[in-house]
C-alpha cells in the first residue's frame, strides 16, 4: 500500500513537470525527485557540504594558524579555550585548524586526481568501444592488465622514484583509479551504439547529432556520474593510505592521512590526536560512498 | 581444462613483464646511482664497482642482465641494508606476511561465508542487521584508521593485548593485526555472500527442491552454497589485492617485520633495488594467485565449458 502511494506520489510530481514543460529534462528530473527521497544521500550531501565549506572558510575565520605554535597548551586535549575546540598536538599546533587545512588537501587530491582519471577513463573507454575490433581488444587488455598489478606497491615505487610533490601524489593516484570509467564507459558506449531506441531515432530521421546528444549523451552522462562519485573516495583513500606510510602529502603541508599517522605516535597520551581527523576522513569517505548509492538507484534506468 | 589453464599461464606472461620493464624503466629515470654518497670515490673505485655491477653497460643490457637474475630467482642486492641480499630479506619478511595475511584470509572467508549465509536465511533478524552493520563499517572506516582505533581501545585502555612487534610467531602478537584484517576481509565477503545466497534461494531449482520437501540443511548445504559460491570466489583475486593493501598498513601500524613494512622502508630509505624487487615479487605472486582463482571459479561454474 505503502510502495503504490509512493510510485502513486512520483507519477503525480512527473505529470506536473511535464505540465510545466521541460520535456528534455525529464530524466533529470526523475532522477532529483527520487534521489530527494534518499534519506541518508541527502543527509551525506548536506554533511558534505559543510565539511567542505568549513574546510574552505574554517581556516580564514579561526583565529588560529596551522602551523604556530601556542606555548601555553601543548598536547592540550579539547576545550573552549583560546578555540582549542579539537585540542592541539604535542607541539602547540591547534588540531582543529590542522583538520581542517588537511581537509583541504586531502578533498583537493581527490577532485583533482577524480578529475584526470576520469577524463582518461572516459577517453580510453569511448574510443575503444567506439572503435571496436583489434584496437578494443588490445585496449582493455592494457585495462585487463592494470587491474592484476599490486597497485599500492606500484604506487609506493613511483613516489619514491618521482618525489613526493603534490601534482605527483596526483599523477600516481591517477594511474590506477581510471580503469573502472574506462570498462563502465566502453561497455555503454557498445550498448548504446545498438539500442533500438538510437535506431528508432535514426529511422524517423533524427539527425546524428541531435541523437548523440540527445540520446547517447544523456544516458552516458548518467554512469559517468555514478563512477565519478564512486571514484572520489577510493582516490581519497589511496592519498590517505600514501600520506600513512609518510609517501604522500609532507610536512610541514598535512592531510587526513599524514594528521591520523601523526594521531598514532601519540595515542597513548593524547588520544584526540587521532581520533579527530580519523573521525573527519571517515565522515568524508561515508558521504561519498552513500551520494554514489543515491545516485546509483537514482539514476538506474533499469529501475524504472 | 588443461589446454585453457595454459592459455590462462601465457596470458599472464606479458602482464608480468610489462610490471617489470616499466618498474625497471622508472628505476633508471631517476637521478643519482647506488655509489653517490657525501663522500666522493675514486674514479678508479667507482669504474671497479660499476663493472662488477654492470652499470657501466647500456641499458638494453643491463635490462637482460637483470630479467636473467630474475629467472635465476635472484633479486639483487639491496641498496642500504649493508650485507643482504634482496632474497634474504624477503626469506625473513615473507614467512610473517604470509601468516598474517594468508591465514586471516583463509579465516574471513569461513567466517564470511558462514555469517553472509545465515544472514541470507534469517533476512531481517538481528544477526542480518549485524551483518549489515559490519560491512557498513567496514566500507565506511579504512584499515589505517580501524587499526590504530584497535590498538587504542584493546591494547592501550584494557591492556588485553600488545600494541605491535613481533616474536617469533607468537599468538599474542598476531592477534590484533590478524582480528584488523579478518575483519576487514570478512565486511566484503558476507556482503557478497549474503547477497549471491538471496538470489539463489529465490530461484526455481531451490523452489523445486523445496517442494520436494528436502530438509533446509541438504537444501543449503548441497545445492545452494555451490552456485552461492561463485560471486564470493571471483572475488578473492581482488581481495588478495587489496589484503595486499591492508597488510602493507597492517606491518605499519602494528610494527611488524613483514614485507608491507620492507616495502615502506625501502621507499622512504630510497632503497631501489629493494623496492623493485619486492614489487616484482609480489606483482608475480599476485597474478599467479589470481590465474588459480580463475581455474578454480571455472571448476565450480557449470556454465564454464572448455
Amino acid at each position: 500500500m505503502m510502495f503504490k502511494n509512493k510510485n502513486d506520489a512520483l507519477v503525480a510530481t512527473l505529470s506536473q513537470a511535464l505540465d510545466a514543460d521541460i520535456q528534455g529534462h525529464s530524466l533529470w528530473y526523475a532522477a532529483r525527485v527520487r534521489f530527494m527521497r534518499n534519506r541518508a544521500a541527502v543527509f551525506s550531501v548536506v554533511l558534505l557540504a559543510l565539511i567542505t565549506l568549513a574546510c574552505i572558510f574554517g581556516p580564514m575565520l579561526l583565529p588560529n594558524a596551522f602551523d604556530s605554535t601556542d606555548w601555553n597548551a601543548m598536547s592540550q586535549g579539547p576545550t573552549l579555550v583560546n578555540m582549542h575546540w579539537f585540542g592541539t598536538d604535542e607541539s602547540g599546533r591547534d588540531l582543529l585548524v590542522r583538520c581542517l587545512i588537511g581537509g583541504r588537501i586531502s578533498l583537493m587530491v581527490g577532485l583533482m586526481a577524480t578529475l584526470t582519471s576520469v577524463s582518461l577513463g572516459i577517453a580510453w573507454g569511448a574510443t575503444a568501444g567506439f572503435l571496436g575490433g583489434k584496437v578494443d581488444s588490445v585496449m582493455m587488455r592494457i585495462v585487463d592488465m592494470m587491474y592484476a598489478v599490486p597497485y599500492l606497491l606500484i604506487a609506493i615505487l613511483m613516489v619514491t622514484l618521482l618525489g613526493r610533490a603534490f601534482y605527483l601524489v596526483v599523477i600516481t593516484i591517477t594511474v590506477f583509479s581510471w580503469m573502472d570509467m574506462a570498462r563502465v564507459v566502453r561497455g555503454q558506449t557498445l550498448s548504446l551504439r545498438s539500442k533500438e531506441f538510437v535506431e528508432a531515432a535514426r529511422a524517423i530521421g533524427v539527425p546524428t547529432r541531435r541523437i548523440i546528444f540527445q540520446h547517447i549523451v544523456p544516458n552516458l552522462l548518467g554512469i559517468v556520474v555514478i563512477y565519478t562519485t564512486v571514484t572520489v573516495p577510493g582516490v581519497i583513500l589511496t592519498e590517505s593510505v600514501l600520506s600513512f606510510l609518510g609517501l604522500g602529502i609532507q610536512e610541514p603541508m598535512t592531510s587526513w592521512g599524514v594528521l591520523i599517522h601523526d594521531g598514532t605516535q601519540v595515542m597513548e597520551i593524547s588520544p584526540w590526536i587521532l581520533i579527530f581527523p580519523s573521525l573527519m576522513l571517515s565522515a568524508a569517505l561515508y558521504c561519498f560512498n552513500y551520494i554514489g548509492d543515491g545516485l546509483r538507484d537514482a539514476l538506474d534506468p533499469k529501475d524504472r | 581444462m588443461w589446454t585453457y589453464a595454459l592459455r590462462r599461464l601465457l596470458a599472464a606472461i606479458p602482464t608480468l613483464l610489462a610490471v617489470i620493464t616499466v618498474c625497471y624503466l622508472l628505476l633508471h629515470l631517476t637521478p643519482g646511482g647506488p655509489f653517490d654518497s657525501e663522500h666522493k670515490l675514486s674514479e678508479t673505485v667507482l669504474a671497479n664497482l660499476q663493472a662488477k655491477y654492470h652499470l657501466n653497460e647500456p641499458l638494453w643490457k643491463q635490462y637482460l642482465l637483470y630479467l636473467n637474475s630474475l629467472l635465476h630467482g635472484d633479486l639483487g642486492a639491496s641498496f642500504r641494508y649493508e650485507d643482504w641480499s634482496v632474497n634474504d630479506l624477503v626469506a625473513k619478511a615473507f614467512p610473517i606476511s604470509a601468516a598474517i595475511g594468508g591465514g586471516s584470509l583463509l579465516i574471513a572467508l569461513v567466517v564470511g561465508v558462514a555469517l553472509g549465509t545465515l544472514a541470507a536465511l534469517k533476512q531481517n533478524s538481528a544477526l542480518d542487521y549485524f551483518t549489515m552493520l559490519l560491512s557498513s563499517i567496514g566500507s565506511v572506516f579504512p584499515s589505517f584508521v580501524i587499526g590504530p582505533m584497535l590498538i587504542l581501545v584493546f591494547a592501550i585502555w584494557f591492556k588485553l593485548a600488545p600494541s605491535g612487534g613481533w616474536d617469533a610467531f607468537s599468538p599474542r602478537y598476531m592477534i590484533l593485526p590478524m582480528a584488523l584484517l579478518v575483519f576487514i576481509n570478512v565486511a566484503t565477503i558476507a556482503r557478497v555472500m549474503r547477497g549471491s545466497m538471496i538470489e539463489v534461494l529465490s530461484s526455481n531449482f531451490i523452489r523445486t527442491a523445496r517442494a520436494k520437501g528436502l530438509p533446509l540443511r541438504t537444501l543449503v548445504l548441497r545445492h545452494a552454497m555451490k552456485p552461492a559460491l561463485l560471486p564470493v570466489v571471483s572475488l578473492i583475486g581482488p581481495l588478495a589485492i587489496s589484503s595486499i593493501t591492508a597488510a602493507v598498513v597492517t606491518e605499519s601500524v602494528f610494527s611488524l617485520p613483514g614485507l608491507g613494512k620492507l616495502i615502506v622502508n625501502g621507499a622512504s630509505n630510497r632503497d631501489y633495488t629493494l623496492v623493485l624487487g619486492l614489487v616484482v615479487l609480489i606483482t608475480v605472486v599476485t597474478v599467479v594467485f589470481n590465474l588459480l582463482v580463475d581455474l578454480a571459479y571455472a571448476l565450480l561454474d557449470p556454465k564454464i565449458r572448455y
